[in-house]
């Protein structure tokens, strides 16, 4: 499985994104130095690196959150890099983030709900008079979707439960399902898996090859869980004090000398018989 | 797992159409048409003192729904509430007197006060908390100064003449009939905020409100929820002034001050923030306070607490002193207000004998 070509899967030739050397800076701090890369429509993409390597400003970044003051993002033949976050998830990109962002007083339904905000139609007015004027059908439409999402994610047992009431792993299910609410062509996954037992792991990891191959979204997930990411990403690139060091397939990326240097010391990441290698061939 | 309904046991939904109503059992639903059933029955069995009490709990509790929807549902902040309220009572006698019938002239009061709350929620685009605070604070000051000297809007210091009440020539003046005028106001206003939190809109208000960087992701324009909460909220405030107006019949710049836009945060704090009823509930806990200091007063008069605290002077102070001791004790021990004791209540009867 390491060569990343999994079945199921179809990747176009074309691509869906497009980054193009961008270099964020905080102050003094470079936080991605001129850092390019392209994703396939129908990809499963892995970003990887130590702490602060980066990865998620390069989320933030493509998702509209922190403004690169170089460089170019273009997705789906559309220049994106000054466009505003809110137009992004209109134009199909959609995320979870690290530190769980689920609305914390709302139901479960209602926070998958928001993420079909893009797609619905009523309004103030037609809200407010909910019965009369098509607000109620359309609502009901779209909750249809959303239960869709719901049996997938599996979370029918908690939908009404208010979000800040669930357990962390149950969270990031719940953020998941919000994002693919929004049917985003792209979604970004920061550390999906983080703070998950195992089992839990297995299951995030099923959810998010389905999404790819049978719910057809391109996805850019980053992960410290080097097992899953060997197993799962059809390719696979290292940030490293905000650079690009690789990119390639699975295989190739853990064979490269650079990697292990950035790595070294790290135990996430042991190489030749360790651990990865064995997930990886599992 | 932590299924955080009160709904009883074994009440399943079989449609989403079911499962999306306002009202979540059907015993509810009962509860709250039966209530107004019993409204409409009131002046029947009511006398005027009680009608009074009731309309002013009306068309203060449709401001304050107003203001519970900016502050408890959009997180944000107004400390000038009373300001649009008093401006919905002046639009509303100004427009009846060049002629709209005064129906429609309430309505138009609620559109004008929203077009000057969005003015006044601009800032709301770019600030939050203590600085958008402040800056409702300067709406509160500066209206009421406009109030003052714009003497072709308000009749400056001597106040404003609001018409009576009359749809299609019939008046409905006077406490009896316009308690129903009320009555409709209110029903129609709360089941249009209803309506708005189960629809897009006002999931994206609460969205904004809980996580507006995650708002902002999924696809909410910030700027653009932000202030329209300011736009509703004045809507509202506007739409209860005007009713206030019209049955004082007059209108004045007295009283629309800090402290009764402070009255307004009681009544949605004490009610519970970010909840329909609990605006209702507080409202109606603050109309009954004064009402309660003045029999509690009348209980001790004569009394060595009368004597030594000078009670029938004092009682305006007293109940200040009273509003603010209740809104610290509800902000420590119920901070989810009224509305919240109230559904457990609820939800403890639904499952009696069985709760657990
Ligand atoms: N808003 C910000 N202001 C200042 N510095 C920031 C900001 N966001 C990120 N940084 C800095 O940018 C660098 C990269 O951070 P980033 O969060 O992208 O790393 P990461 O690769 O996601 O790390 P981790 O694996 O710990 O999540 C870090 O040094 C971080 O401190
Ligand atoms: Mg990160």
């Amino acid at each position: 499985m390491s060569t990343g070509k999994r079945p199921g899967a179809s990747i176009a030739d074309s691509s869906l994104l497009n980054v193009d050397g961008i270099s964020l800076r905080f102050g003094g701090l470079k936080a991605l130095s001129n850092v390019g890369f392209s994703v396939r429509s129908g990809e499963l993409f892995s970003v990887i690196g130590p702490n602060g390597a980066g990865k998620t400003s390069l989320l933030n970044c493509i998702s509209g959150r922190y403004s690169p003051q170089e460089g170019r993002i273009a997705f789906d033949g559309q220049d994106i890099t000054r466009l505003k976050p809110n137009k992004r998830a209109a134009a199909g990109i959609g995320r979870t983030f690290q530190n769980l962002a689920l609305f914390h007083h709302m139901s479960v339904l209602d926070n998958i709900m928001v993420g079909r905000h893009h797609l619905l139609k009523n309004n103030l007015f037609t809200g407010a008079i909910y019965w009369i004027g098509g607000a109620q059908k359309e609502e009901l439409e779209h909750r249809k979707a959303v239960e869709d999402v719901i049996d997938f994610l599996e979370i029918q047992h908690v939908r009404k439960a208010t979000a800040g009431t669930l357990s962390y792993g149950l969270r990031k299910r719940v953020e998941l399902a919000r994002a693919v609410a929004l049917q985003p062509k792209l979604i970004l996954l920061d550390e999906p898996m983080a703070g998950m037992n195992l089992e839990e792991k297995e299951d995030m990891a099923r959810y998010i090859v389905d999404l790819n191959e049978e719910w057809g979204m391109t996805i850019i997930m980053i992960e410290h869980d080097m097992g899953v990411v060997m197993d799962i990403s059809h390719r696979v690139m290292v940030l490293d004090f905000g650079r690009k060091i690789a990119e390639g397939l699975p295989a190739e990326v853990l064979a490269n000398p650079n990697v292990r240097k950035a790595y070294l010391g790290e135990e996430d990441l042991v190489v030749e018989d360790g651990p990865v290698l064995q997930a990886v061939s599992a | 797992m932590a299924i955080d309904t009160m709904r009883p046991c074994g009440d399943y939904r079989t449609s989403y159409r079911a499962d999306q109503t306002i009202f979540d059992t059907r015993l509810t639903f009962a509860f709250i048409v039966g209530g107004i059933i019993l409204l409409a029955l009131a002046p029947l069995v009511l006398s005027n003192y009680y009608l009074s009490l009731m309309i002013q709990i009306g068309y203060l509790g449709i401001a304050a729904l107003g203001l519970n929807i900016l502050v408890g549902f959009s997180g944000q902040i107004s400390i000038g509430h009373a300001v649009f309220f008093g401006f919905g009572g002046f639009a509303s006698a100004f427009l009846a007197e060049h002629g709209v019938p005064v129906p429609i002239a309430i309505v138009l009061a609620g559109l004008w006060t929203t077009a000057v709350g969005l003015l006044f929620g601009l800032p709301a685009t770019r600030v939050k908390g203590l600085y958008l605070a402040i800056a409702t604070l300067a709406a509160q000051f500066i209206l009421q100064d406009f109030f003052v000297r714009a003497a072709w809007f308000t009749g400056g210091s001597s106040g404003a003449v609001a018409a009576p009440f009359t749809i299609l020539g019939f008046d409905m003046s006077g406490d009896t009939r316009y308690f129903y005028v009320v009555l409709v106001f209110v029903v129609v206003m709360y089941l249009f905020a209803a309506n708005l939190m189960r629809t897009r809109d006002g999931r994206a208000l609460i969205a904004v409100r809980d996580h507006y960087l995650s708002a902002e992701m999924m696809g909410v324009n910030l700027a653009k929820y932000r202030t329209m909460a300011f736009g509703i909220s004045s809507f509202y405030a506007g739409i209860g002034g005007a009713l206030y107006a019209h049955y004082i019949g007059y209108m004045s710049v007295e009283g629309l001050d800090i402290l009764f836009s402070i009255q307004f945060l009681a009544m949605i704090i004490i009610g519970g923030l970010g909840s329909i009823m609990g605006s209702l509930l507080g409202t109606i806990f603050m109309v009954l306070l004064p009402e309660l200091t003045g029999a509690l007063a009348g209980i001790l008069q004569g009394s060595a607490i009368d004597r030594a605290l000078h009670l029938k002077d004092g009682i305006t102070y007293m109940r200040e002193m009273l509003i603010g001791a209740t809104i610290i004790l509800f902000l420590i021990f119920e901070p989810d207000g009224l509305a919240h004791r109230w559904k457990q209540i609820k939800a403890y009867w639904k499952l009696y004998p069985f709760s657990y």
